[in-house]
Parts: structure tokens; sequence; C-alpha cells
């Protein structure tokens, strides 16, 4: 016995619903298929309504005098054998693909922003005629300009937002990698406040300064750096890591790694490497301050630092838990030779969960690094450097580094930071000949 | 002395004389547009000729101050009856500004003057057929008593408009007077590849209406039948079929030869029976018309159409840019 | 304010007409004391009598050409194709009739007839009770043609098709005379024959379109809404003659123009539409104006799937405008 569903029909070209005058059956009446079961009104014509099945009427879900939709359940028919497998014939037309999923509010909501529609950039230099024609009116340098359109187009909204901002670029002037509606992620090392300020300070130049214009990168550096130390509670701490072994490994493989692969085998690869498989045990540090929420990522996408001359990148070295140690030199070497050579996109830059910053290439041994906005934490690798360390029952020449943390404490506090910085401490600690492989 | 028809059919001596002058008149407008059209100053013309008596013998039979015409392209005849004027019919086959059918829109045939209640027609033939049955619905609806006369040749009654529309009226007992204007040919096609039926108004039957076929070259008999349904109209007694039997005495148009399709006897023999001959001599035969009566008639149409003929050429176009006028009301 | 549907909306229009002037008079196939196959007559003949509401031989030539004769004389006839697939044999009567008159009369004679027809698919009608014929007469000066989407816009249209001294052509969408219902003013009023609607306001990209497509285009445009698509949606109404000036500001606005209708693609409204677009906006277009139509097939098959392979419907619309969006 199955239960099927006998619906309204539609009684008339252009009728959309019927009212039921009389039911001519009750509950539990035996009905042959095509028996009158209703008498239906509608504005078009009256008529009786035949059963669809051979059965038992089981229940009359509408009313005498209920106007219904055409395709929306009359009654419920008890039926021998079938699978109660009621066909809908339901108006397609009101049928909807249920809505593209929404992208979890991640970062600012920019208008403009459709990740996942942005894998490739070849239509960034076919320009639409209102494109052209208002850069010309305003003199905007396209080059400057990054496409929000499908493949990079620049569309002509992206064009009227840089001439609402005022921020127009120009032909001539700097030029800019990352437009200025898209600084999102720009250099965190720890700049000196005059940087940041907020509001234009009082400050003169005398004979002999020299006046540097604040535009593109450094602007938006600027923007970032003030909306991070002022939105973001930071909160600090440092560990000290021996990576003796580690050196050790580095410096047996190196030349011959150079030989086989054709780029070097630094370091930050194998700190890289450390960080994202803690943040795989520990994602609380891999998250986001969502307002109303905390968003937990899923993918481990690591911002690495990368410097040219006056500016600086962070580019992001996508999946970092499930490349190797050489997949992820590998990135990033192709994302500084990318940097200095002006070719980085904003496709690279985007997406990242957490920040790596090898500030122990300037030589600093320690140092405060601003929170990459809206990530939750940015980790500092020093110097490594030799130092005498007491270590059973006698003092050695040990390779040590610090490790800064700086923790949006919003969302972490120091326990689950602690017990992160003490994980990537351990990982450090055994890496050597021994048990790890860069492949 | 021959016996007089017109007295029994309630016209007196005076309305006959005017019918015939009508009839000179279309007939001498007529002849002057070939001669414009061969002298290659106007491009185009279609003829009445040999449909005069039917034109004017149905026109004066109704009320000409408030019966409709819905004219076809030779009805010269019928426009001249309801007002028209020579000049008017001159400016039309020069195609100037001061035409009133169309202000030099339209090829010349395609009548209409609002003020005469000569209704606007076009090329496709029959299209007029439904308009006319529409008129007399409006007339019957206000409680007016005009009648509505709708005119079109006999290939024209195969056409969908003129059973559609005979129908309507016959089903609404609308007053409305069907005349065929049987000339013989459509073009070059002739009746006996037109019609299955003998006449006509053989047809009349199938719309609950009677029909009567009456010779085209007597504009008493044509005369009498229409007189007779219009009062059937007046009277809420519904539509009439009439079928006038003539002869078409020119090619079909300017730009046709009959030569190809038809025999110059059978023309020859169709000019023995040519109204403006036939119905002169009837004139005579009963003392209406005599010679120095008809040498006046003639010097005073050829004057007016003189006339007509210089003023239509010396008047001016319409301005070029006025083709943008009149597209939808202004 | 009332909720009427669009159809009864026809029937208040034609009802308030024929109170307000003795000259309005409908005519048509079954439109006397059936009321109507749709019923948009309905009650006419019972308040008017049957020298008002006329039921005419089966002879669609006859309705329009006694109409345009009604119309000359200075009646205000509504003639009722009883659906627009029949229209056909009155093609002759309204394109070298009723379009031609005042033009050909230089203004002597004049023929305001109403010629209302319901068109369009999605009701199992079809090759033959399904089309869309406006194409078919949008090429003829002297027509006006009149594509309402609302009961608003239905009777404010109606009203003035009627009052018009010129020959409108009113097509009413079938499936929108009983799933479209609106609020509509009791009170006479009419909207103005020519000119376009905007239906939603919005800056991303621009819809242009007409009849029951207006509301896929606005179902769509509420879902893309919440994806941050901000559709702006003409509507037409009017779509012989254009109006040209409402298409431009509606194209230039956001530069992304999407033309939508449930008639063929070739030759159509939308075409015209595309062509104005392309001669006036150059330089404020940031996309190639895309047009969405049904497929050049003769028609609407009967069977429901070959059927909505056909009909519009509101998530080919959604697929269109988002496509255009992320272009």
């Amino acid at each position: 016995m199955g239960l099927e569903k006998i619906n309204m029909p539609q009684l008339g070209e252009s009728v959309t619903e019927g009212t039921i005058s009389t039911w001519l059956v009750q509950p539990g009446d035996q009905v042959n298929k095509y028996d009158p079961i209703a008498e239906v009104m509608t504005d078009k014509v009256n008529a009786e309504v035949p059963s669809s099945f051979s059965g038992v009427i089981k229940e009359l879900v509408a009313s005498e005098g209920d106007t219904i939709e055409v395709g929306e359940l009359m009654c419920h028919i008890e039926v021998e054998g079938a699978a109660g497998s009621a066909e809908e014939p339901a108006e397609e037309e009101n049928k909807q693909a249920p809505a593209q999923e929404t992208p979890v509010a991640e970062e600012k909501p920019s208008a403009s922003k459709k990740p996942e529609k942005k894998q490739d950039k070849g239509n960034k230099k076919r320009y639409s005629p209102a494109v052209m024609t208002l850069a010309q009116e305003h003199d905007i340098d396209l080059n400057q300009v990054d496409g929000s359109g499908r493949g990079g187009r620049i569309t002509r909204k992206d064009i009227e937002k840089i001439i609402a901002s005022g921020d127009i670029p120009k032909a001539g002037e700097e030029k800019a990698e990352a437009p200025a509606e898209q600084p999102a992620q720009a250099e965190q090392k720890a700049a000196p406040a005059s940087a940041s300020a907020p509001q234009t300070p009082n400050v003169q130049a005398s004979e002999g300064d020299i006046e540097i214009p604040v535009t593109g990168v450094r602007k938006a550096i600027a923007a970032n750096m003030v909306k991070s130390k002022t939105e973001i509670p930071h909160a600090w701490m440092m560990v000290e890591v021996d990576v003796t072994n580690l050196v050790e490994l580095r410096n047996a493989k190196k030349n011959q790694f150079k030989q086989q692969e054709g780029f070097s085998l630094t370091y930050f690869a194998f700190f890289v490497k450390a960080v994202a498989q803690a943040l795989k045990e520990y994602p609380q540090l891999n998250s986001m301050w969502a307002g109303d929420k905390i968003i937990q990522r899923k993918a481990i996408n690591l911002n690495i630092a990368v410097a040219k001359d006056d500016q600086l990148f962070v580019p992001v070295i996508r999946d970092a838990d499930e490349k190797s140690i050489k997949g992820i030199a590998k990135d990033i070497t192709d994302l500084a030779n990318k940097a200095r050579q002006g070719k980085l996109t904003s496709k690279d830059m985007e997406g990242g969960t957490f920040t790596v910053n090898n500030t122990g290439s300037f030589g600093s041994v320690q140092s405060m690094g601003v929170i990459n906005h809206p990530q939750a934490a940015i980790l500092q690798v020093e110097s490594i450097v030799k130092k005498p360390v007491y270590q059973n029952g006698m003092f050695g020449a040990r390779d040590m580094v610090n490790l800064c943390l700086s923790l949006d404490h919003r969302v972490l506090d120091g326990l689950v930071a602690g017990n992160f910085l003490a994980r990537v401490k351990e990982i450090l600690e055994k890496m050597s000949e021994d048990n790890t492989s860069v492949y | 002395m021959a016996e007089n028809r017109h007295k029994a059919l309630g016209l007196s001596d005076d309305q006959v004389l005017d019918m015939f002058r009508t009839m000179l008149l279309a007939r001498r407008i007529d002849e002057r547009m070939w001669l414009l059209n061969r002298a290659g100053k106007i491009p185009f013309v279609i003829s009445c000729q040999g449909q005069e008596a039917a034109q004017v013998g149905a026109s004066y039979a109704l009320d000409r101050e408030k019966d409709y015409a819905l004219p076809y392209y030779r009805d010269m005849g019928v426009v001249l009856a309801f007002g028209m004027t020579a000049q008017d019919l001159m400016l039309s086959g020069f195609a100037k500004a001061e035409d009133p059918n169309s202000g030099g829109r339209q090829m010349p045939g395609h009548f209409g003057q609002k003020k005469n209640r000569i209704v606007t027609g076009s090329s496709p033939v029959t299209t007029q057929v439904p308009h006319a049955v529409g008129i007399a619905l409006a007339g019957k609806m206000e409680k007016k008593d005009f009648v509505s006369l709708v005119t079109f040749g006999e290939g024209s009654s195969n056409q969908g408009d003129f059973h559609e529309g005979a129908n309507f009226a016959g089903v609404h007992k609308l007053p409305v007077i069907f005349m065929v204007e049987n000339n013989k040919y459509a073009i070059s096609v002739p009746v006996s590849k037109q019609l299955a039926c003998e006449k006509v108004s053989d047809r009349a039957i199938g719309y609950g209406m009677p029909g009567f076929t009456v010779d085209g070259n007597d504009p008493l008999a044509v005369y009498e039948a229409v007189k007779a349904a219009a009062d059937r109209g007046r009277n809420g007694e519904g539509p009439t079929l009439i079928e006038t039997v003539s002869y078409r005495l020119t090619p079909h148009s300017s730009d046709d030869d009959d030569r190809t399709y038809r025999e110059r006897e059978e023309v020859d023999e169709a000019k023995k029976k040519d109204s403006i001959v036939t119905f002169a001599q009837y004139l005579r035969d009963t003392g209406v018309l005599t010679d120095e009566k008809e040498k006046e008639m003639n010097d005073e149409i050829s004057e007016i159409v003189n006339e007509a003929t210089d003023y239509a050429e010396n008047a001016a176009y319409a301005e070029a840019e006025s083709a943008m006028k009149y597209v939808y009301e202004e | 304010m009332a909720v009427i549907s669009y159809i009864q909306a026809v029937t208040q229009a034609l009802k308030e007409e024929m109170k307000r002037d003795e000259k309005v008079f409908v005519l048509g196939e079954d439109v006397g004391k059936r009321g109507g196959v749709f019923r948009a007559t309905d009650g006419l003949y019972d308040e008017f009598g049957e020298d008002r509401v006329l039921d005419t031989p089966l002879a669609e030539s006859a309705i329009a050409g006694v109409g345009i004769g009604a119309a000359m004389y200075g009646m205000r006839p509504v003639a009722e194709m009883q659906f627009a697939d029949f229209i056909m044999p009155a093609v002759n009567q309204i394109i070298s009739e009723a379009a031609k008159i005042r033009y050909r009369s230089n203004n002597d004679w004049s023929a305001p007839i109403t010629i209302r027809a319901p068109y369009g698919g999605g009701v199992h009608g079809a090759l033959y009770h399904s089309q869309s014929v406006e194409a078919v007469f949008a090429n003829q000066p002297g027509l006006k043609i009149v594509m309402p989407s609302t009961p608003y816009d239905v009777k404010g249209l109606l009203k003035a098709s009627i009052r018009d001294n010129d020959p409108v052509l009113f097509f009413e969408h079938k499936r929108a005379y009983r799933l479209i219902k609106g609020e509509v003013p009791d009170e006479d009023y009419t909207l103005p024959i020519g000119k376009a609607d905007v239906k939603r306001e919005g800056s991303d990209i621009t819809v242009i379109t007409y009849g029951l497509c207006v509301h896929f285009a606005l179902q769509a445009a509420e879902k893309l809404a919440e994806e941050g698509i901000d559709a702006h949606i003409l509507d037409l109404r009017t779509v012989y003659p254009l109006d040209k000036e409402g298409i431009i500001e509606a194209a230039s606005k956001t530069g992304k123009v999407l033309l939508v209708t449930e008639d063929n693609k070739e030759g159509g409204i939308i075409s015209e539409v595309s062509a104005i677009i392309s001669e006036n906006c150059l330089f404020d277009l940031d996309a190639p104006v895309q047009r969405l139509a049904g497929p050049d097939v003769p028609s609407m098959p009967y069977a429901p799937t070959m059927e909505k392979h056909f009909m519009m419907n509101p998530d080919k619309v959604e697929k269109a405008m988002r496509d255009l969006a992320e272009f």
C-alpha cells in the first residue's frame, strides 16, 4: 500500500487556482481511477475532477470552499501496490534553483571581490567602450587597475569606484601591483607609529628634507596598518627554539638540492612547514574575527612577506599543509621572483589565513608583528643565532631562533597560543637528517 | 419618342441630365488623365471608362447628404457624384499637396474625402468591404438611418473580406449595399476564370441577403436596384448584393496592354454599348437632351477639365519633410 | 486599493470605459453571453446588452475590418482576437488599413480602434495558443503596440488605448491573467502609451523586457540581490513605437544590458531595442548587449518537456542576469 496525492489540475489555459465546491467522496471511500472525487469551480470552468488512482480515500486535505492553487494538494488516496511516489505536476516556472551558496563573510565585503571567479586574467586588457571613455575622461592609467570582471576584466563599476574614491592611478606614477581597492594584504612589519597616523600630522618639511608622496602600495600599507592596530587588540609572546639539528639537516642537503632542483633550500621553508603542521592541530590560530562570529578556516594558506625596494608584498602559499618542504621552498622562490619582477597578481595575494614573516632575514632577533587584518595571528621567524646553551649538564653552542607571535586577543587566549608555539617548537626541534625528508 | 423610363423611377429631366453630365465629366477627366500620362506628366492612370453608368446611377439613388460611399479605384463616377471636383481629381493625378484624397501620398484612384463621406481606401482589394459594414453597424448603434455603399470588382468578390463582410452584415442585418461592378476582367483574367457560379449575385443567398444582377451600362436600371436596396437598408431589412454588368473599355491601367489577352473585336463590340453613347441616345430619344444642350455641356466640361488640369499642374507639391507627418495624431 | 488579477483589470477597464463613453463597444468571438473564453468580458453583456457587446461571426478579418469601419465613423470599438495566434487573417486589415488610414488620407480620416489579444505561452497551449506575435506588427508605423505586465498597468494602459485616437494593439499575457495580481486604484486613471516604466532600480545590470517576462526578471532580481547583484529592470510596456529615451537611459545606467522576451530571438522587439542601444550608448556600454529569448523554431510545442525548453522562466532569466553581472 502506498499513499498518493491528488493535486488540483489545471482546468484551463490561464487558470491558476480552483475552488472545491463539493467533495464527492469521503475518507474511507473506495474509488476507481477516473471516478469523480470533487466538483471544482474556476474562473473559466466548473468541472468534476476525477481520481487519478484506484484506491481508498485517506484524507481530504482541502475543505469545501477552499481555493487551491494548481498543482497543490487536494487529498490523499491509499493505493494498492504503489510506492507512494506521487507525481508533482506543479508549475515549473515557479520552481527555482536554490540561491548560489553565499560566500561566507570574509575580509571586508568588497563588492568587486569574487574570489572563486578569478582564475585567469586573460581579459584584463579587454576594455569596454565605457571603461575606455571613463579612463580617458579621468586620465586613469588602466595598467594600474585591477578588474573584478570575468577573466580580470576591468568593469565600468571598477572605474566608477576609483573615480568616486578620488585615488586615481595616473600614467607615469609609481606602478602598483596591488591596486588601491584591493590592498587587503600588505606588509606586516612592525612599523613605526608615525607611518600609520590616521590624520595628517602637523609635520613640516625643512630645508634639505625629502618629501615622498604617499601613494600606491605605501598608502595601502599605511591604511592597513592603521586598521589592524586600531581594530585588533594585539597580544604578544615569544619562544626560543633550538634548531641545531635542523641547521645540520639543511646544510647537509642544500648543495645537492640546489643542483637537483635549481632553487635554494632555505630555512624559511622548514619554518613554514612546521607552522602549517601546527596550524592543522591548532585551527584556532587559523581563523578570523567576523564581528558576531569567529570563522575557522579549513584551508591553510600562509602569507609570507616578500620585499621589493620600498614595497612589501604578502603573497600566499596555498594549502601549505599539503605541501612538502620542497614544494614550499619552490613557492617561496616563485613568489619572491614574481615580486622582484613586478609580476605578482592580486590572485597571488588573496585568501591568506595566517602569516609567517621572515624577519630573521634582516638580522632581527625580536619583533612585534602587526597582524595581517583580518587574520588572528602572525608569526615572526627571527635570525638563527649560535648561543651557548646549558644542556645535558654542560654548556654547548647551539643554533637558536626566536619565534614571536602576535595574536588577536578577541579570537585567541594565551593558553592556546602558547600550546601552538610549543608545538611549533617541538616540530622544529625534532627535524633532523634521520627523520625529515624535504620531499 | 421612346418610352420615358426615368419618370417612372421618380427622376426629373433635370436629374437625369445631371446624371449624364456627371458621367460625361468622369469620362472626360479620365480621357485627359490618359493624355497626361502619355505626355509624361503623370505617372499613372486607372480608368473608370465603361463603368460610369453603374457608378453614377448607384450614387444618385442614395442620399448624398448622409450616406457613405466606400469606392474602389475605378469609381470616379461615384466620387464626383458624392461631391469631389474635377480639380480635386486632377490634383490627385498630379500628386499635389492640395489633393483632398491624400495630399499627394496615394496613387490616383485611391479616393477619400471625409467631408463628403467618401471613405479612404487602399490598394489591396476588398479591404473596404468590412469597413462599410462597420460604418453601417455604427449607424445602427447610433440609430441613424444612413446606408453605406461599397463597390468592388467581380474579381474582388473572391476575397475573404467580401465574404466575411457580407456575412457579418447579413447576420446583423446592417444597411450595406454591396455593389459589384462586373467589368468582365480582373486585369487579364476573364470572369469565367473568376467565378464558378454564373453570376456574382448568386453569392448573396449564402449571406442571407437578396442578390440582383443588372445592366451596368444602364444608369436607370442601376438606380432602380440601388434605390430599392437603400430602402431595404433604411427599413432595417439588412444588406443587398447588386451586380452591375458592363465592360472595361480601357486596359487595366496605364501600365497594362490589354491586346495581349483580349481581341479588339470584343472591345469594339463593347463600345457599342458604352453608356456615354447609349444614355445620351436615350436622353435625346426622350427629348431631354438637345443638340444645343449637348454642345453647351461639352463646352462647359471641356473648360472645367482644362482649368482643373492647369490648376493641378501648376499647384505645389507637398514639402518633402511633410512625408513625416500624420503617422499618428499630432 | 483593491488587489485584483490581471484579467480583472482588463474587465474593469472595459467596463469603466463603456460607462464613460457610449461610443465604446466590444466585438469579437464569444465575447457576449460567454463573456469571452478567458472571461475578459465577463458581465459586460448583462450590463451593456448585445448591441455593445457584440458576438461576431467567426471571422477575424471581419472583426478587425468592421471595427475599423466603425472607428472611422467615430465609434471606439474594442475588438477581441480570441488568441493572438488567430490574428493572422486580420493582418491585412490591421497593417494595410488601420495602420495607414491617417497617413494615407493626409490626416483626413483616423481609425481609433483597440484590438485586444491574449498572447504568450506556458499554458500547454502548443503552437497555436502560445505565440507572441508583436514582432509581426512592430515595424508598422501608425500602429501602437501595448503589452502590459501588471494589473495596474493593464487598467491604465487599456483605458489610454481606448481613448487614443490611433489604432492600438493591446496584447495581454494569458498566463498572467490569473497568475498576476496587484493593487489597482478604483478611480479612473490612464497611463501614457509610449513610456517605459522602471520596475526596479539597480546599479549592476539592466534588464529590459515586457509582459510576463517582467515578473520573471523581478523574481530573479530578488534572488540575485542576495548575492550582491543589483538589477535595474525596465518594463517597455509599449513595444511599438519604443520609448527610445527610456531605453537609452536604462541602458546607460549600468552599461550591462540583458534583453528578455519569450518571443523568438531573431527579428523581435528586443532586437530593435538592441539596435537603439548600440546606436546611442556605445560609450556607456561595459558588456555586449545580451538577448535572452525563445529559440528560433516556429512556436511552443505541446509536450511539457519541449514547452519548457522553449518557454522563458525565472531560472533562465536569473542565469543570464548572473552571467552578465559577472562579465
